[in-house]
């Protein structure tokens, strides 16, 4: 008996972690197995049937050695910001963070002020070691953030409307006055891309090195920096356009217009792959989240509507910010930018909904042009009209980086290479598309509809047809009588014409069974014994 | 409050001297991948066309006899040499890597007809049409020189027979071998009558295989279109399988040694599972004309054969269909082939007196690779036939050159078979239902079995 309890307590002991931890495990080891693995059990042909169930086994087996070293080997753990008591995360000032945290992350924050050459904007390389940022009035700059080191500033002389990195740090594009241009590392202009025009706002998908520009009426270019060839060129027809961003997970470039609608365009289709009326008044500001599945939009209403992307319907509305510029970080956080108030929203809960976290203030009167959270840093860094200021958001950076996708201890000779491998790897223009996991699929077999009568009628003929423009051979010696030509362009015509006949024959037989049947049940009964019964089977 | 910021000390990311490695950092995490499905495909498809532009099969041809090539033979110690016998009696001894001829063997007055090595490479057995068997005593050659002159060696022993000899083959891990011709007999190196003699129907036995897991158990097939297993320790035949079309040869797999398949006369090679002959396993279908030869490659998964249209095909131990096809404008008609043991190339005999030597993986670099390389080669392989099923992938892996009379012969035989179908379908469709019934493919060809 006492023993029996003793066991009973300690078995009560254990498990709850180990489930726990089983729990934990099996969420990202889902997360590897990227979907529900084939249903074998439909299969017929057994050898196939083997060789996919070896293959799925191989697929279990990676999945878990993916979680189990995500679980162990991981070299950095994330930020977090946990208040104590009645503190509210987002009444914490940065200087008190910058007092907790080590020497080198807090100089992280700090304020850059550059008075004359007006509202700067800014773009990072994917791996968040360089910066390229440009005032309105010309300057431009890449900036090292590692080492806090200017590699290059110039002064073009012009309205500088917006800039992007190209694929490297080597290359950038700056949209000016009058067109777009790519310069080098070292400020030596490259190319002037005068078919885009005047351009307000520039995107690089980085898969495909398609350059994207976009001007004011709404006129979408694609250009391929590798071989310059114009993919494509668009009239986006909406009004006028203020916003432009690109979706990371799928290569989908999304428009915000003045009437509140969205469109989501690929380079491949004149028409839009998605309208969406998202807001009353004019898209002030657009964003994705980089799973893909979330889009922040924010309109001139002084409302945040947060986006699912598979349904194209609102998951949540944050009233009360005038956002004029909004953006996602690596594990989800959102920062608004309105005035010179800086608001970064986080999802705690897990069920998409967005809550106050932290919040900045820079010196009143400066504007926020520009919010964009740095990769694999716990930095947001907003580009305003005084210059630019970078603040600490612990918990908004990816701590692993892989060296293979992004790497922010870069060698030169890894950043060689790496161009080498992305150009052998860049994804031809049709790859984009609103579901990027539909690549390698079966579409799924649609039943087709019957033709109808003219459908048929016209098939016919257009086989007719085909059959008459036929050459005959010319035979010799006496073989190409007339009448025998005749004979054989009638027996061509009548053999194009069977297939259609025999059809519509067989269409024929089913009606009239049909009819038969209603036909039966029509008689009155005592005219039923001289219908002619079908031989017992 | 507690608050912790990602901080990253450059000393852990990087090196710490020159001569160290780069330090590599991984995360496998999908959402750093978007769009991977689409990399894939792309490197799918690079991948199949880098194979394309590396594939170059042909390595070399050894010439030296002077009439055709009639059987080959490996020997089970030296990877590197392999034996041949022609049409006049000649019988070689070749240096696969300089492709030369080591030894010249004194060999027959007509055709050598069969060729096999002892499994402890001491011995070569050679038949031939002037119905005597001879044994040469091999361990004492040199090994190969390249301006070595053809050495001529005596015969070890010479049995003569009553008839002409159309195959050898010897026991796997014993001392028996088996000739065939007039009929199946069992000879000890040492005897010079036959220990044992087999014979079931008048018919001439045209070739035999022992079974390497089994090494009582045999193959033969004879001219009567049959296939017939023997036990050495029965005193009779064990079973006999008739098709509709004679079997040139026999391979029994080395890996499954219960499974062989035949090389047929119709164009077809079928592999049958010996237990169960009343049904094929698997029906090989792609030559144009007789197989005349077929070998397995060591591992069992593939086998080669040589046809009478001049291809040697390399088709997948389960698979309908070749994976690979091999052609040149020189080589005629083929007569046998061998798979080296170690299963990276394949030598074929033709009607041209010459031997020819082929990778086994057309686009494989030979030699030592680095381990990089090994994996590279592996990562390409995996990626394409991911996506191999998709159209523009499909079309270049599927993509083999054939000469113009095999490609016609191929849209021939398509049609005919085309057609015999559709008037079987409309001979179904007239009838009633039930009363036509096809036959599967498997056993179309099979008369009967007997035992």
């Amino acid at each position: 008996m006492g023993l029996e309890e003793e066991t009973g307590g300690s078995a009560k002991d254990v498990p709850p972690t180990e489930q726990e931890l089983s729990a934990e495990f099996d969420t990202t080891l889902q997360k590897y197995l990227r979907g529900e693995g084939a249903d074998l059990e439909a299969l017929k042909d057994k050898k196939l049937k083997g060789q996919l169930t070896v293959r799925e086994k191989l697929y279990g087996n990676s999945a878990k050695a993916a979680a189990k070293f995500e679980k162990w080997l991981m070299p950095s753990e994330g930020g977090y910001l946990e208040a104590e008591g009645i503190e509210k995360t987002w009444r914490i000032k940065q200087d008190q963070i910058t007092r907790e945290v080590d020497i080198l992350s807090s100089r992280n924050q700090y304020d850059i002020v550059l008075k004359d050459l007006g509202p700067y904007t800014l773009d990072f390389t994917p791996s968040g070691r360089y910066m390229a940022t440009a005032g309105r009035k010309g300057h431009v700059a890449i900036v090292d953030m590692k080492s806090m080191e200017l590699i290059r500033e110039m002064q073009v002389k012009e309205t500088v409307r917006d800039i992007v990195f190209l694929h490297n740090e080597t290359f950038f594009a700056v949209a000016q006055k009058k067109y777009p241009y790519i310069y080098n590392r070292d400020g030596i202009e490259l190319h002037c891309l005068k078919e885009h025009g005047a351009v307000s706002r520039l995107q690089f998908l980085k898969n495909h090195f398609l350059l994207a520009t976009v001007n004011k009426f709404g006129q979408l270019r694609y250009q391929d920096v590798t071989t310059g060839e114009m993919i494509g060129n668009f009239r986006t027809g909406l009004g006028r356009t203020e916003t432009m961003q690109v979706n990371p997970f799928n290569g989908v470039i999304a428009v915000g217009h003045s009437g509140g609608t969205v469109s989501m365009w690929k380079p491949t289709s004149a028409a839009p792959l998605v309208k969406m009326l998202c807001h009353h008044g004019p898209i002030s500001a657009l964003a994705f989240h980089p799973n893909g599945q979330l889009m922040a939009t924010c309109g001139r209403e002084k409302k945040i509507k947060i986006w699912d992307l598979r349904k194209f319907e609102v998951v949540q509305t944050i009233p009360g910010h005038h956002a004029k510029t909004l953006d996602f970080s690596q594990k989800g956080l959102l920062a608004a930018g309105t005035g010179s108030y800086a608001q970064v929203l986080g999802d705690f809960s897990g069920s998409q909904n967005y809550s106050r976290y932290m919040g900045h203030s820079i010196a009143k009167g400066y504007q926020i042009g520009k919010v964009s959270f740095r990769p694999y840093e716990d930095v947001l860094v907003m580009g305003h009209s005084m210059g630019w200021s970078s603040i600490l958001i612990p918990g908004s950076g990816e701590p692993n980086f892989d060296t293979w996708v992004a790497n922010p201890f870069e060698t030169s000779k890894q950043r060689r290479e790496k161009e080498i491998h992305t150009l052998l790897d860049k994804l031809p223009p049709e790859t984009i598309m609103l579901d990027p996991s539909k690549i390698g699929t079966v579409r799924p077999y649609k039943k087709r509809e019957k033709p109808t009568k003219e459908e048929m009628e016209a098939e016919k003929e257009a086989a007719v047809e085909a059959v008459k423009d036929i050459a005959l051979k010319k035979k010799t010696k006496g073989r190409n009588k007339t009448s025998k030509r005749v004979m054989k362009r009638k027996v061509l015509i009548d053999k194009a014409k069977k297939p259609f006949i025999e059809k519509e024959m067989q269409e024929a037989g089913k009606l009239a069974g049909k009819r038969k049947l209603g036909e039966e049940t029509e008689l009155p009964a005592s005219l039923k014994r001289f219908v002619r019964k079908k031989a017992a089977v | 409050m507690k608050v912790k910021v990602i901080s990253r000390s450059t000393d852990e990311f990087t090196r710490e001297r020159s001569q160290d490695l780069q330090r590599v950092f991984r995360n496998f995490d999908p959402k750093l991948r978007p769009q991977e499905k689409a990399v894939e495909y792309v490197r799918a498809l690079n991948a199949a066309k880098l194979e394309k532009i590396f594939a170059r099969p042909f390595i070399g041809a050894m010439d030296g006899h002077i009439d055709a090539i009639s059987c080959m033979a490996k020997n089970p110690n030296f990877l590197k040499g392999i034996f041949s016998g022609s049409m006049d009696g000649d019988i070689r001894l070749w240096d696969i890597a300089s492709r030369k001829t080591v030894c010249q063997f004194p060999g027959h007055q007509g055709a050598v007809r069969g060729l096999t090595a002892s499994t402890d490479g001491s011995t070569l057995i050679s038949c031939g049409t002037d119905c005597t068997c001879c044994l040469i005593n091999v361990l004492s050659f040199p090994s190969c020189h390249a301006d070595c002159a053809c050495l001529h060696i005596q015969a070890n022993a010479v049995y003569v027979g009553k008839n002409a000899y159309w195959a050898v083959d010897h026991q796997w891990g014993g001392d028996l071998f088996a000739t065939t011709g007039a009929r199946v007999e069992i000879w000890n190196h040492n005897r010079s009558q036959p220990v044992n003699t087999f014979e079931w129907g008048t018919d001439t036995v045209i070739s035999v295989r022992f079974n390497p897991g089994e090494p009582n158990l045999l193959a033969t097939s004879a001219s009567d279109r049959s296939i017939a297993l023997y036990d050495l320790r029965m005193s009779t035949p064990a079973r006999k399988l008739i098709m509709q079309t004679r079997t040139n040869s026999i391979a029994w797999n080395p890996m499954e040694p219960l499974n062989f398949t035949a090389a047929n006369e119709d164009c077809s090679c079928y592999s049958y599972d010996a237990r169960k002959l009343d049904e094929a396993k698997c029906v090989h279908k792609d030559h144009v004309s007789a197989v005349m030869d077929i070998d397995y490659s060591p591992t069992g998964r593939e086998f080669v054969t040589g046809s009478y249209d001049r291809t040697v095909r390399i088709f997948p131990y389960n698979g309908g269909h070749s994976r690979e096809i091999y052609h040149t404008k020189r080589m005629q008609r083929v007569f046998c082939v061998k798979f080296s043991s170690d299963a990276s190339y394949i030598i074929s005999g033709s009607d041209d007196t010459n031997l020819r030597l082929w990778k086994a993986k057309a686009s494989e670099q030979m030699g030592v690779l680095l381990p990089r390389e090994q994996k590279k080669h592996e990562y390409q392989e995996a990626v394409k036939n991911r996506y191999k099923h998709l159209p523009e992938v499909k079309r270049i892996v599927r993509h083999r050159h054939l000469p113009r009379p095999i490609y016609k012969a191929k849209e021939l035989r398509r049609t005919v078979i085309d057609a015999e179908k559709k008037k079987e379908e409309r001979r179904k469709a007239h009838s009633t239902p039930g009363s036509i019934v096809t036959e599967s493919v498997r056993k179309r060809r099979i008369i009967r079995e007997v035992e």
